[in-house]
């Protein structure tokens, strides 16, 4: 009875929006099966945290309110009065971080199985500003709070903006509302958090999914050299998008055990007359960068030591953008790429460390 | 073909002049009007006595936050407590008698001169008066 009017509405659809080739090519889509296969999922799992962040962020939209006089407050009152107010924004920060988490591992996966390669060079660029733009909304979500610890770190980043060569003065301006963080910033950095990077995300994100949908997956250069009889491969729909949900579902108790387990903390509020606190830092995934800033010098040869921190990652991030474009093959035994990919990872997680510990 | 390149220039053109009168508007919405500050030469900061000796205190100066530290001779001194690196808010350190910043571990000695880490200048001095036990805290020449 049910599937007979599932079946009903079906035919209604298809007949006005002819949506059988749409199946027919879900269906014949084929998912490659190897020893890699599980990066596949990263994507997907990167995908399912930003679905949450949005359904966790509009939920919070009900209560947040912006203002010198209000931020502090209303998340507070989220997190002591508000019925499951700690759970709602415990997750979007739990899911926040975890999101730029799996941004990150899927990003290094595509970089080391070389899946940046013609045809997919501008699946690499979308995916890479989607990763600059999570970092975006890790940024500016970190001051919506107004607390101690957020204030100091976007004074610090917003200046650093204020150090890039010619208008650099004219961007810290711009971001912060003024010379100074006040609650104009508040304002800017809460239009940037729910209006204008999510718009950007999503049509970025659109267009990268396009490109993977129209593209297929990725094969690796080992799979590619099997013959075809050799090559195990499963539907896109329904066998990978099913093993999909099921990671999706397994993330979402990972996500909620740790919201519940270690709910996200609220520090004092921020104040413009009160010395930096002792061991300010800023998310995690600013660290590298943070710590990297912090080890320069003053000056490196005529250049102050920030302008040329900030130098050093505007080029590096850019030649990480353009990586189809330059990107060694491999020559005999010798590959290139998995150094440099190797160099980054260890010069990330170096620089982590080393900001923690010190 | 003439005619044909006269028609581009006028579309292109059009179109340049319609882009800018569309992100003319919008840039310069977002780019925050000057609020007139409040131009403070002096502030009171309360009395010397109350202020102890290797100590320091944070005050305002209008829209500015300024150190204000007593020494161990008794002197009062004032400095920008803006770090000129990053812009942190600095603190004096009682147990290596420095100015710190706790963002980058930046130090400054107690004339305000950067001596380690990554500050690139030194802090702005602040004239300090003492008239009748009342720490009066000036503005800086250089700064008009």
């Amino acid at each position: 009875m049910l599937s007979d009017t599932g079946q009903k509405l079906y035919h209604w659809l298809d007949e006005r929006f002819n949506l059988t080739p749409l199946i027919d090519y879900m269906q014949h889509k084929q998912v490659p099966v190897h020893k890699h296969s599980v990066w596949y999922y990263m994507g997907g799992v990167a995908l399912f945290l930003f679905i949450v962040q949005v359904c966790s962020g509009i939920l919070l939209l009900f209560y947040y309110q912006p203002g010198v006089d209000s931020s502090h407050e209303s998340v507070r009152f989220i997190m002591t009065k508000v019925n499951f107010g700690w759970l709602v924004r415990s997750v979007h920060s739990w899911s926040a971080n975890l999101m730029v988490f799996f941004v990150f591992v899927h990003m290094f996966s595509t970089f080391f199985t070389r899946a940046y390669q013609k045809p997919r060079e501008l699946t690499w660029m979308t995916g890479f500003i989607l990763l600059v733009l999570a970092m975006t909304f890790g940024f500016s979500g970190y001051l919506l709070p107004w607390d101690e610890l957020a204030f100091f770190a976007t004074k610090v980043g917003t200046d650093i903006a204020g150090a890039v060569p010619l208008i650099g003065e004219a961007m810290k301006i711009v971001l912060r509302g003024g010379d100074d963080v006040t609650g104009a910033t508040l304002s800017r950095f809460y239009a940037i958090h729910v209006a204008m990077i999510p718009a950007l995300f999503t049509v970025i994100l659109g267009l990268h999914l396009l490109f993977v949908q129209r593209q297929g997956m990725h094969e690796p250069e080992a799979f590619k050299k099997l013959k075809p009889e050799q090559k195990k491969m499963i539907p896109f729909f329904p066998n990978f998008v099913l093993r999909d949900v099921l990671l999706w579902l397994i993330i979402l108790n990972i996500l909620l055990f740790l919201a519940v387990l270690f709910p996200w903390e609220l520090g004092p509020k921020a104040d413009p007359f009160v010395s930096a606190p002792e061991g300010i830092r800023p998310e995690w995934y600013f660290m590298f960068m943070f710590q990297f800033l912090k080890m320069l010098p003053a000056h490196i040869g005529f250049m102050e030591g920030e302008v040329a921190g900030i130098l050093f990652f505007t080029l590096g991030g850019l030649v990480w953008l353009l990586t189809p474009l330059w990107a060694f093959k491999k020559r005999g035994k010798v590959d290139i790429m998995l150094l440099c990919g190797l160099l980054v990872i260890a010069f990330i997680l170096v620089m982590t460390v080393i900001g923690y510990v010190y | 073909m003439k005619r044909n390149r006269f028609l581009n220039i006028i579309l292109g053109g059009g179109t340049l002049a319609w882009l800018g009168s569309i992100f003319y508007p919008v840039f310069s919405f977002l780019n925050p009007p000057k609020r007139p500050e409040a131009n403070v030469h002096s502030v009171k900061a309360g009395p010397a006595d109350k202020l102890a000796v290797n100590s320091g205190e944070i005050i305002k100066f209008g829209r500015r936050p300024v150190l204000l530290i007593r020494m161990d001779t008794g002197e009062v001194r004032a400095f920008s407590a803006t770090c000129t690196h990053l812009d942190c808010i600095v603190q004096y350190r009682q147990d290596s008698k420095q100015i710190w910043c706790a963002c980058h571990n930046g130090y400054y000695d107690l004339r305000g001169r950067n001596i380690s880490g990554p500050p690139p200048r030194p802090l702005d001095v602040y004239p300090v008066n003492i008239v009748n036990n009342e720490i009066i805290v000036s503005k800086p020449k250089q700064m008009g």
